[in-house]
């Protein structure tokens, strides 16, 4: 089972039946208990980064995100949820010098994507619409899916680019759209969810992610995400 | 790349598509979630369904309406029309839409807009502009509410200005002169309301014919063409206008 996880009470059925299509059994919850219970972990993203992380500290969906990813559980992070996989963001914070807390398994801050590019041409924000998304292969979420591949994004904020982003996208900048600190955790900036077949794709490959890390007697990899968020804890 | 957005708006009334001219003769065009499965596989980037409906009964079947895209839809969908208050608006939200559009009840409260977008994102706020040119003055427009019927005497570019600074995500702007004429958009109109705002402009109203689409996006400078009548009528699939702009160099996912 696939938790879907619903930190702000808002309407994650597309997200739930994305996965349903690809295959598999999803279930929308809040219950920390769920998500300990659950093989693979979905945090989508709905509102503003401080709104999102208090609300999962006090319901207790950050411990059990957090250990959900120490486990080595598969983990798909959807726009605000790929920010929340950085050790903060700036978004509804007191200020940009004191990001709120994410979960951190990627190293920096999710911050405003700025509205002019270096040469000082005038970009809109929120960037809205179908972007492309440039990638070396290899990262198995977009297996079978061609650099230069559009996604539907709807954003305003962006995570820092880090040795953990596999593709990305260039509005004013060119930022992270798909994260990947393990070969089970992943965050992407774009919704896969109202990506037509380009994002049931995506959905179908992180399922077979799921099936492949059910089907692995060992997780070699749960040592090296256990360091990583215990380094962010120190 | 950043592409443009075509989209396809499509009227619904008490759960059901309809289609005629300037609101006369309206009849039944179908299922709005099987048009848009239809206009998605043409590549549509999105879809508006705007709300047509009076009655309360038809407002339930809107939500309905809304709940049921959220499952069988996968691309973005707003739902525009009847809006009065943050609480309708996350009645909508709720059920499933990605965005509303607010058009007469931002006007008359302007706070709707911050109130809206703090509660659920700048992304997920459209404010809805119909636009009249002022007569003997060819660029100034007013923006009018109820449907196109009552002038508010507010500056059209003003309001839009206003509408982006109080956290509107998108401008869905519709030239009340242009609409259901088939001439084009307002080009002077669409660039105006752009190049006052720095959030994503739609460019709604007049489109008849392919070059309309690029000119919106050319000359008016707008990040989205909407259109329904040419889509509904079978003048052209999205994919034709999407075609004919890449044609003319402009970004389009196809």
């Amino acid at each position: 089972m696939i938790a879907v996880v619903d930190y702000c009470k808002g309407n994650l059925r597309s997200v739930q039946r994305g996965l349903i299509d690809a295959g598999a059994d999803a279930v929308i919850t809040d219950d920390p208990a769920v998500i300990a219970e659950a093989e693979a972990v979905v945090l989508p993203g709905v509102g503003a980064f401080a709104d999102a992380a208090a609300s999962m500290e006090e319901s207790g969906q950050m411990a059990a995100v957090r250990q959900a990813i120490i486990e080595g559980k598969p983990f798909l992070g959807i726009c605000l949820g790929e920010h929340l996989l950085y050790e903060g963001g700036e978004e509804g914070a007191p200020d940009a010098d004191h990001p709120i807390d994410g979960i951190g398994a990627v190293p920096g801050v999710a911050r405003k994507l700025p509205a002019t590019d270096g040469e000082g041409n005038l970009y809109k924000i929120p960037h809205v619409g179908w972007n492309s998304i440039e990638f070396e292969p290899g990262c198995p979420l977009l297996d079978g899916i061609e650099p230069g591949e559009y996604f539907y994004f709807t954003h305003s904020y962006v995570g820092a680019d880090s040795p953990y982003t596999v593709a990305t996208t260039t509005h004013s900048i060119t930022f992270p759209c798909v994260v990947a600190p393990s070969d089970r955790v992943f965050g992407v900036q774009f919704h896969p969810e109202k990506s037509s077949d380009a994002g049931a794709k995506l959905l179908r490959n992180f399922l077979a992610i799921v099936e492949q890390v059910r089907n692995e007697d060992d997780t070699d990899d749960e040592e090296d995400i256990a360091a990583l968020l215990g380094a962010d804890e120190e | 790349m950043l592409t443009k957005r075509v989209i396809p708006c499509m009227d619904v009334k008490d759960g059901r598509v309809v289609k005629g001219v300037n609101f006369v003769n309206l009849r039944d065009a179908g299922d709005p979630i099987e048009l848009a499965q239809k206009y998605d596989a043409q590549k549509a980037d999105e879809v508006v369904f705007l709300d047509i409906t009076a009655t309360h009964e038809g407002r339930a079947t809107t939500v309905a309406m809304a709940s049921r895209a959220s499952e069988e839809l996968h691309l973005p969908y707003c739902v525009g029309g009847g809006f009065r208050s943050v609480a309708d608006i996350r009645t909508m939200i709720a059920a499933g839409a990605d965005k509303v559009s607010i058009n007469s009840a931002a006007v008359a409260n302007p706070a709707i807009i911050t109130e809206a977008a703090a509660a659920f994102g700048t992304q997920a706020i459209l404010c809805a502009i119909d636009a009249k040119q002022v007569p003997g003055n060819p660029n100034k427009w007013e923006v009018y509410v109820a449907g196109g019927r009552k002038n508010t005497g507010l500056d059209a570019v003003e309001w839009a200005a206003e509408a982006a600074r109080r956290g509107a995500g998108e401008i869905l702007l519709t030239s009340m002169d242009r609409d259901g004429s088939c001439d084009g958009f307002d080009l002077a109109l669409t660039r105006a309301v752009s190049r006052a705002v720095n959030i994503p402009v739609i460019a709604s109203g007049g489109v008849g014919t392919l070059e309309h689409f690029a000119e919106g996006i050319i000359e008016g400078e707008a990040d989205a063409v909407l259109a329904a009548s040419v889509f509904h009528f079978g003048t052209y699939t999205v994919r034709e206008v999407k075609e004919y702009l890449r044609s003319q160099g402009i970004p389009v996912r196809l």
